[in-house]
Parts: C-alpha cells; structure tokens; sequence
C-alpha cells in the first residue's frame, strides 16, 4: 500500500510554524495517529465492505493554493433556484469569496470561511474544533486534522434563528485533478438556536481527486440544527465524509445524505444523543451505477433517557454497482425509554449489483423500545403489471417504480426547494428528464 | 370485438380454466357470475395478460388480432382495461402522474399527440365529476392508503379517462356499500356507447340491477355451464349457484 504521498503531506503540513499553537498541535496529534494506524484495511470491522485501498493508492496531493476557472453560471444547477440563501462556495476545496453569496443570515448568526473565523471568533474555533470529532475516531478524520486548510465555521448565538439555510457548496474543476482537499466545518448552536445547513459536494468535469471532509456539529440544549448532505462528486472522484454531532438535552438533530456520486464514497453520519429529550433524525438516499460504490455508516449513541431516534435510508442500484449500509444504535444502560426505529430499503436492478447492509443494535438498558428492518429486493411484479395494464410500456413503468422507490425517502426532506430539486434529479436519472 | 374459443389457462401447473367458449359483439355487456373459486377472476386477468397465468390452449382474438400474443401494455393500447379486484398502491407516483403517463403512452401507441398536463387537468375534471371524487385524489401516491371504495372509484376513474373499447369489471363491487355501488355503477354506464363492450365479473346479482347485461353467463370448474339474457341473473339469486354448478357436479 502506498501511503508516502499522504504522509509526504503530513509532514509538511506539521512543519507550518505560522499558525496558532492549537492549531498546530490538533495537526501533530492527526499526523501522529495517521502514522500510527494508516489506511483501515478490510480487516477492520468497520471497513469490512469497502476496501480503502483505492484510497490510499491514489497519488493524490494536498490542494495547497486557491484555483479553478469556476463562474457564477456553472454553479445555478446546484443552487436549488435559491439565491437568498447564505452560500459559501470552495473551488477545490478553497474558500472563493467571489462567487459566495448572501451575508449572515439573521442576528446572532455568524457564517465565515474557516480562515476569517479563526481571527474573528477563536474562542469558538479554538474550544471545539478537533473536541467533537477526535482524531482517534479514524485514519480519515486524523489524515483531516493534519491537513485541512480551508473550510467554514457557523455559530448560532443563544436562541438565534437562521431563517434561510446556510449553503457550503463545494465545487471541483478540472484543476482538482490529483489534488486532495480536506474541508473542516463547524457548526455550533448555541441553546435554543436553529438553523438549516446545507454541504454540497459537486464537480464540473470528471477529474479524479480526493474530498475528505469532517463536519463538527455542536447541539446546545434545544437547538436544532437540520443537515443535508449532497454527494454530486465527478464519478472519477473518491469522497469520504465524516459527519459528527453532539445532542444537549431536548436538542434536535436532522440529517438527510442524498449520494449520487463518486467511483467510491463512504459516508459516516455519528450522532451523541448526550442529553434527556432529544431526538435524531437521520435519511438517507443513495443511488449508484456502473461500478459505484457507495457507503454509509451511521452511529446513533443514546447515552440518556427519553430520547428518539428515527433513520430510514433507502438505495438504488444499478450495473455492478456495490451498497453498504451499516446503521449501529448503541443504547447505554442509564438511557431508559430510549424509541429508536431503523429502517434500510435497497432497490437491485441489476442481477450483478450488490448491497451489504447490516442493522447493528447494541442495547443495554432494558427499559426501550428499538427496532430495525432491512429489505432489498427488485421491482415488484404486481405493481409492474398494474402499471403495464394501463398501457404503460415495461421500460416506463419501471422507471416510474424505481423513482417511486427512490422518492419515499425524499419526502421527508422538510426544506421544499432541496426535496423539490433533489425529486428532479431522481426523476431525471430514472426517466431522462420528462416530468 | 371479443373471440374466446376453447380457452384453458393454468397456475401453478393447476388448470383453472377448462375451455372457455365466448364471444362478446361491440355495444353488448356481459356478465359472468359463478361461485368462488370457478375461475371469473382468472379469466379476467388472463384477458389483461397477467403474467401469474399460462395459457395452455384455445385461442383469443379482438377485433380480428390475437389478443394471446400481445404484451399487457399492448393490449391496453388497444383498447383492453380491467378494473382489478384489488387495485395495486404505489407509494410515490401520484395519481395525476399515473394517469397522465398512461392517457399519453396509449396516445402515443396509436400515433395521436401527447397532452400537455394543463390540457390533460381539464380531461380530468369532467371525469372526476363522474365518479364523484375530489381534485386532492389526484395528488395522493396511486390507491396508496386509499379506502376500499376509493380504490374502486379509482379504477373506473382511470377507465373513464383511457376509454377502453373493452372494460372488463373484476369484482368491482365486492366491498362496496350501496352509494358507492351507485357511483360506480353510473360512472361504468355513462361510458357504454354502440362501440364499446363490457364484461363485468361479479358473485352477486346486486351490481346488474345498475348496470343491465345482455347476457348472463354462469362460470363453474373453469367452464361456462350455463349462458341466458339478464332474467339468468335473477334466477340465480333466488336459487342459488347450486341450481346451475349442482346439475354439471362441476362445482369448485
């Protein structure tokens, strides 16, 4: 396995002298554990069904300087038709302040580029950025401390409200190609606070390059904070996501991941449910084809009584096309009444495509209700003949059932413009475009 | 319009039609009764094409063509429709979608011009009158949590706009209260017309006190044991399937 171009740029980025000392002692501490455990292997349970090798081959190199030919225009498609919202756009994993849009949100709510929010709010970006996502946690979140530059950071005062959503839209060129970008975001919710966050991940072209993210989200008692994931990368590009959330009391935490693209991704979506009263909603929809492969792993952690949680993610595949899903509930023994309810749905319409998907509950309080349930299957003949009686041709009706399949999960998504979009983009992969 | 010779169909290796004979002219209504298990329902969905079903001999045609050979969407393109017993939910297309893509696929299939959806929203209008369901019926997933009697609404909904030249009624009136009998019932009639056929499918007699058949038809171990004009039906609800399946011994 080659790993010397990832720890070629450890080292360097572990030799800055210019930045602050936490800063750079968060890198020292990736760097370290990098070194130490490398890339997972498919030894490592987690890892089991996705072969990090791909990754760790790849001669990739950490994105240094800003750059790309990205305009304004080439971005409409991936704004959802929402120019009031907050957007924050990296070209290759670089804040561009050009094409971002929008000022704060509302009054005490403060949306900045990781670079500007050290210098203006580093009491914030000091005290919690690495404390919720701890290098230990993976190789990927250690390679990200080591070697993030650029990002963004989102703080809601006590109470605060962002009535319209906060979108980080993450765009890569041609220029990304070989690079590597390690974006950091942080996202913190003061009590009572609440606002709607949106992390796009698209590409112009189909250039080959690494994302590895890591998303920090802090959840003071009653807050909520609603988190869309959208995975658009080029399908030549490798995406790993860390998503890792912590619940104070009567806080709710809403993620949805819609997965589209990438030759290979792994999503990982960890919530603490730390507090008594709080919920967790966690959806998904990932839809792969030709030789995609596409993971998600999420951890639900109830650490404390009477909470929920909620998680149905759903899945078409297509071609060779290779699923995981692997949702682990972890129940510990003084969070009594715990209601945790998970479901996995994977739609194979190909003989050759392949879904590994596991429930994974570990519950040691014996006063809870949990269950799970996963089905996978294929495109249910009765209804095909249903749709076939009408005179619908077998070619439509399955496209028709296919979108169905898909679009059960989409609406759930709260935020009209991004379930409105997101149905047209499903209905568009399935039937070409007509609706 | 309608050519059933000799017609045998099987599931599961198990022969539930055993050479059925029928034919059905343009403008007449049919009615075929029988007790459970005779085999109304399997000849209803063999019609349709149902791929549960293999027919193992006779022959079918309509209007001239071999019904047999063809695809089920083929058939419906040609004017087939069977309103189904048990109407299919499907959770996430909506029943405008639905019908529109089915009316445009069928007017497709017969060289016609597909309809936009503002066009096609006042087709669905007067329709909707007919059968005595609301606008927001059409933004619901298709039949998906839909009372029993709105799934059957449903389905002479969907005959209504595709205006088959050949409905067949698949027990479109078990489950259904008198009102919704009625809608049904009138919804099914305003559509007869000299060149259109029906064969509606039923247990009861109920159902031909609302939509008057020409002919009565009595199924019973996958054969037609007895054929008469509407005072069949009549008959048979006084004496009971007994009277017509006890004289063959071929009740099922």
């Amino acid at each position: 396995m080659s790993t010397s171009a990832y720890l070629e740029d450890v080292n360097a980025a572990t030799q800055r002298k210019d930045e602050p000392r936490w800063l750079r002692e968060l890198r020292a501490r990736g760097a370290a554990h990098f070194a130490r455990v490398g890339f997972p292997t498919t030894r490592d349970e987690d890892w089991k069904y996705t072969s990090a090798a791909p990754i760790a081959e790849l001669d990739v190199r950490a994105i240094q300087e800003p750059g790309g030919e990205v305009i304004a225009a080439q971005l409409e498609p991936y704004t959802f038709g929402q120019s009031d919202w907050t957007t924050l756009v990296f070209v290759n994993g670089r804040y561009d302040s050009e094409l971002s849009t929008g000022g704060a949100p509302a009054a005490g709510v403060r949306v900045l580029p990781l670079g500007e929010a050290r210098e203006e709010m580093p009491e914030v970006v000091e005290g919690l950025l690495g404390s919720i996502c701890t290098v230990e946690q993976s190789a990927f979140v250690a390679l990200n401390a080591a070697l993030h530059s650029d990002g963004a950071v989102i703080h809601l005062a006590r109470d605060a409200y962002a009535a319209q959503p906060i979108h980080l839209l993450f765009v890569s060129d041609a220029l990304s190609a070989k690079g590597a970008s390690h974006p950091r975001i942080l996202i913190v919710a003061e009590p009572n606070a609440k606002a709607t966050v949106i992390e796009s991940y698209v590409a112009l072209g189909e250039a080959t390059y690494l994302t590895n993210s890591v998303t920090e989200i802090s959840l003071g008692d009653g807050a909520t904070i609603a988190h869309y994931k959208i995975q658009r990368e080029s399908p030549r590009a490798y995406h790993v996501a860390t998503v890792d959330a912590r619940q104070g009391r009567d806080s709710h935490f809403v993620s949805f991941s819609f997965a589209t693209g990438a030759a290979l991704s792994r999503t990982n979506i960890w919530t603490v449910l730390g507090g008594e009263g709080c919920g967790a909603t966690l959806n998904g929809l990932y839809m792969a084809d030709g030789e995609q492969h596409v993971d998600h792993q999420t951890r639900i952690e109830h650490q404390k009584e009477s909470c929920y949680s909620r998680e149905v993610y759903r899945g078409v595949l297509d071609g060779t096309a290779h699923g995981v899903f692997n949702g682990k509930v972890y129940v510990h023994p003084e969070a009594q009444k715990t209601d945790g309810k998970q479901e996995n749905h994977t739609l194979l319409l190909s003989p050759r495509a392949v879904i590994d998907t596991k429930p994974q509950l570990e519950i040691f309080a014996d006063d809870v209700k949990c269950t799970h349930g996963a089905t996978v299957g294929r495109i249910d003949a009765t209804s095909l003949f249903y749709m076939k009686s009408r005179g619908v041709g077998a070619g439509r009706a399955r496209q028709l059932l296919t979108y169905a399949f898909a679009a059960d999960v989409l609406e759930q998504i709260e935020l009209e413009p991004l379930r409105t979009g997101l149905e047209e983009l499903t209905l568009a992969r399935f039937t070409g475009g007509d609706r | 319009m309608l050519e059933i010779k000799d017609l045998r169909a099987t599931v599961s290796d198990k022969e539930i039609l055993k050479g059925i004979t029928l034919s059905v002219n343009a403008g007449e209504v049919h009615a075929v009764m029988g007790p459970n298990g005779s085999g109304k329902s399997t000849l209803a969905q063999v019609l349709a094409g149902h791929p549960a079903y293999t027919v193992t001999g006779g022959s079918v045609t309509f209007d001239g063509e071999n019904l047999l050979e063809m695809d089920p969407e083929v058939r419906a393109q040609k004017g087939v429709f069977l309103a189904f017993q048990y109407p299919v939910e499907i959770p996430g297309v909506s029943n405008a979608y639905f019908l529109r893509t089915a009316y445009n696929e069928i007017r497709k299939a017969r060289g016609e011009e597909e309809v936009d959806p503002m066009d096609f929203l006042e087709v669905m209008e007067k329709k909707l009158e007919l059968v005595d369901m609301s606008d927001a019926m059409l933004n619901r997933s298709v039949n998906t949590g839909f009372s029993g009697g709105e799934k059957k609404r449903n389905e002479i909904l969907q005959m209504a706009v595709l205006e088959p030249k050949l409905a067949i009624l698949d027990e479109t009136d078990s489950g259904l209260d008198i009102d919704a009998l009625r809608v049904v019932a009138n919804g099914v009639n305003a559509l007869r017309r000299p060149d259109r056929s029906t064969i509606v499918v039923t247990h009861y007699q109920r159902l031909l006190n609302y939509i008057v058949p020409d002919f009565v038809h009595v199924l019973a171990g996958g054969r037609i044991v007895k054929s008469g004009g509407k005072e069949l039906a009549l008959e048979l609800e006084a004496k009971g399937y007994d009277w017509v399946t006890g004289a063959t011994g071929a009740a099922a």
